[in-house]
């Protein structure tokens, strides 16, 4: 197994900016994601690591060796596509030894190989099935066994979840963190989905237009978002956005929104007169009845634990994450109050975050 | 609209009992959501209210009059279908005008104008109406699919999962843009979905089928706080409800049938512990953001619970699991109350 570098990475299609200067690295044994909307660059970063994409610019070192521009046989990593094309005349132990038996290995060896493999991936019972009669979990471990069978110094897998429904989808998601956490092998993970990003990443790279916007582990990318985009885009439902006009100082820890002070963690910069965004997470919103700031009811979703109701304010619509046994009704008048040491503030401008009292200390829990 | 009153309705595919005995008055202004796994029968007892089926046996009644024979032509319902099938080479105001243009109908050019601007305005595709319908991102594509039911007044809307073919976003905000429409036109909808959290947001009652029987019929609360059994149990909740043997909780006092207690996380109380009286082990800590899957293994069977993110539990924590009137399963998987 071995450590990713990507310096600078650049990739232009034409005129179009696939990739507009990635840098990262993905340390031995890590499991790395790659997570953005489509179009945004991260599955052609993905084939420039595996090789099936020539960088305009930039380099890859793979285990410390530079691999920029070596053919992608000669790199020996492991892809593994969202549409696992398995071979259909092949029964799955056939499937799983096929790239080894092309790289000439000995029976005997192929063998044992696809039986580690089985037992590692929990279908030594399916190994003599013909592949056409799979359910698609099935498949996508018999995909995923073709993968490990080679032992490579990394995995490169490109949203190989996608075809699956969401519930599946989050059982996969354990498996496959369970199976990192046995394999131990460098894996970098593309997908748009950011739930799969949440449970089973080490360390996400969030990515925009070529960008990338943010790198950290989950936590960090949730509780602190560096930009608006990234905000948006992790959490479901996403982070509530308020719109308001001020100038802040470095230390204030208030903030003016149609009247009502909203408390927020000491600023450590300082803004004159703009355009700001306040960030509030669902579940750091409650219904307050001291609170002057208010709106109607618009919205009740009850999820069992929980519920999400969407309370319209003069600010656009603002959802509350709260227990199921508050008793809320459409229509009704509410205030909002908000947990103040998990506010975020942006500057409308630039969509970056402005540093706070949030952004201090390591990450915690 | 009208009530739509199914009885006995049985059907069968060669030795596939999709549809069995299945009766369920569907209220003027209910939203009523079926809901099941793929194969339960969900879509076939869809398919045999709007007459795409044909029932072995059993009445389909729309508005009093009994349709079981109908073609679905003459049933007066409106169909939404997963893949949003548009008129390509059609404007999204052609294809919303489309349905009420049909010659038995006879409405006039103004009546359709004026209809066709008031559903774009309720699903906000207002401004698209100029646009060619395939030009448009997939849930646009989607609105102008349940917009062109829509314009229509039928007894009752028919939806088959409609929204699944859309990204996580799209379809949290359609959600509530259908219930709000559907509250605000009195639509009777019967909806059909795999989908947990759209059946809880959406239904007024949610109807759980299991291998084409209707199981249990009730008000998402009812469904997910009082099932009927453990299948009923497990098809909501996130995550899902933990089922635990009977024995590992020896102080609990239940009645004497119960060989299974549920737990959801409302039904748990952790707290750390110390070696001595610790019941499980935390395994792992998944981080999804605003809630964290706190999973802990207990005598070797894996519990899954919601915990606080600030809660500071870590993996290889020792837990003390403390049931809070769970709920009680009898060997056969039915519900056993206390």
């Amino acid at each position: 197994m071995a450590e990713i570098r990507v310096n600078h990475l650049k990739k232009n299609f034409g005129d179009f900016v696939a990739v507009r200067d990635s840098s990262f690295t993905v340390k031995d044994g890590e499991f790395f994601c790659l997570l953005g909307p489509s179009g945004c660059g991260k599955t052609t970063t993905l084939r420039m690591i595996a090789g099936l994409e020539l960088p305009t610019d930039g380099e890859i070192r793979l285990g410390g060796d530079e691999v920029t521009f070596r053919r992608a046989s000669e790199r020996d990593i492991a892809f593994v596509f969202q549409l696992f094309a398995l071979y259909p005349h092949m029964n799955v132990r056939a499937n799983i030894g096929f790239p080894l038996k092309c790289d000439g290995i000995a029976r005997a060896e192929i063998r044992r190989r696809v039986e580690e493999t089985a037992q590692i991936l929990r279908i030594t019972d399916l190994l003599d099935k013909p592949v056409s009669g799979l359910s698609g979990g099935d498949r996508q471990r018999v995909a995923l066994g073709r993968a490990i069978v080679r032992q490579p110094k990394a995995f490169l897998m490109d949203e190989p979840l996608g075809a699956l429904d969401s519930e599946f989808r989050h059982v996969m998601c354990g498996e496959l963190r369970a199976l990192h956490n046995r394999l131990k092998a460098t894996t970098v993970y593309v997908t748009h989905d950011q739930l799969e990003a949440m449970s089973m990443a080490d360390t996400i790279a969030v990515m925009n237009n070529g960008l990338i916007e943010q790198l950290g582990s989950p936590r960090e990318i949730y509780d602190r978002p560096a930009s608006l985009f990234v905000a948006d885009f992790i959490g479901s439902p996403s982070m509530n956005f308020l719109d308001t006009h001020a100038s802040l100082a470095a230390g204030a820890s208030e903030l003016s929104i149609d009247g009502t002070k909203i408390d927020i963690p000491a600023m450590r910069v300082s803004v004159g007169e703009s355009d700001l965004v306040l960030g509030v997470r669902p579940e750091h919103v409650t219904l307050s009845d001291q609170s002057t700031l208010r709106g109607e009811v618009f919205g009740i979703e009850y999820l069992g634990t929980t519920q999400i109701v969407t309370v319209t304010t003069k600010r656009g619509m603002v959802k509350a994450r709260i227990p199921a046994d508050i008793k809320a009704a459409l229509g009704e008048r509410v205030g909002l109050s908000f947990r103040p040491e998990k506010l975020s503030v942006f500057e409308k401008s630039t969509g970056r975050v402005l540093k706070s009292a949030l952004h201090e200390g390591g990450v915690h829990g | 609209m009208a009530e739509v009153v199914l009885s006995g309705l049985h059907k069968s595919f060669g030795q596939t009992k999709a549809v069995q005995d299945v009766s369920l008055t569907i209220g003027d202004g209910e939203f009523i959501v079926l809901l099941g796994p793929t194969g339960a029968g969900k879509t076939t007892l869809l398919r045999l209210v709007a007459g795409l089926e044909q029932p072995e046996s059993g009445t389909v009644a729309i508005g009093g009059q009994d349709a079981t024979a109908a073609p679905p032509s003459d049933r007066d319902v409106a169909f939404v279908f997963q893949q949003y099938s548009l008129y390509p080479h059609l404007t999204v105001y052609e294809n919303l005008a489309f349905p009420l243009r049909s010659p038995i109908r006879a409405m006039k050019e103004a009546d359709i104008d004026a209809k066709v601007r008031e559903i774009a305005a309720l699903v906000r595709i207002d401004d698209k109406l100029q646009n060619q319908a395939t030009l448009l991102s997939g849930g646009q594509m989607q609105r102008v699919a349940i917009a062109r039911a829509l314009v229509r007044s039928p007894s009752i809307y028919l939806m088959d999962e409609p929204l699944s073919s859309l990204d996580a976003k799209l379809r949290g905000d359609l959600r509530i843009e259908l219930k709000r429409i559907q509250t605000v036109l009195g639509a009777t909808v019967l909806y059909v979905t795999h989908d947990q959290i759209e059946a809880m947001t959406l239904a007024t009652r949610i109807g759980v089928m299991d291998r084409g029987r209707l199981v249990q019929v009730g008000t998402p609360r009812e469904i997910y706080s009082d099932p009927v059994n453990r299948y009923v149990a497990s098809r909501l909740g996130m995550p899902a409800i933990n089922f635990l043997p009977r024995m590992i909780f020896p102080d609990l006092d239940t009645p004497s049938s119960v060989t299974t207690i549920g737990l959801r996380t409302e039904h748990l109380k952790i707290a750390p512990s110390d070696a001595g009286s610790a019941s499980g082990t935390v395994t792992w800590v998944e981080h999804l953001g605003d809630q964290d899957y706190l999973h802990i293994d207990v005598q070797n069977h894996d519990v899954v619970t919601l915990s606080d993110p600030d809660s500071g539990l870590k993996t290889g924590d020792l837990v003390r699991l403390m049931p809070v009137s769970p709920l009680y399963f009898d060997d056969a998987g039915n519900r056993v109350r206390a």
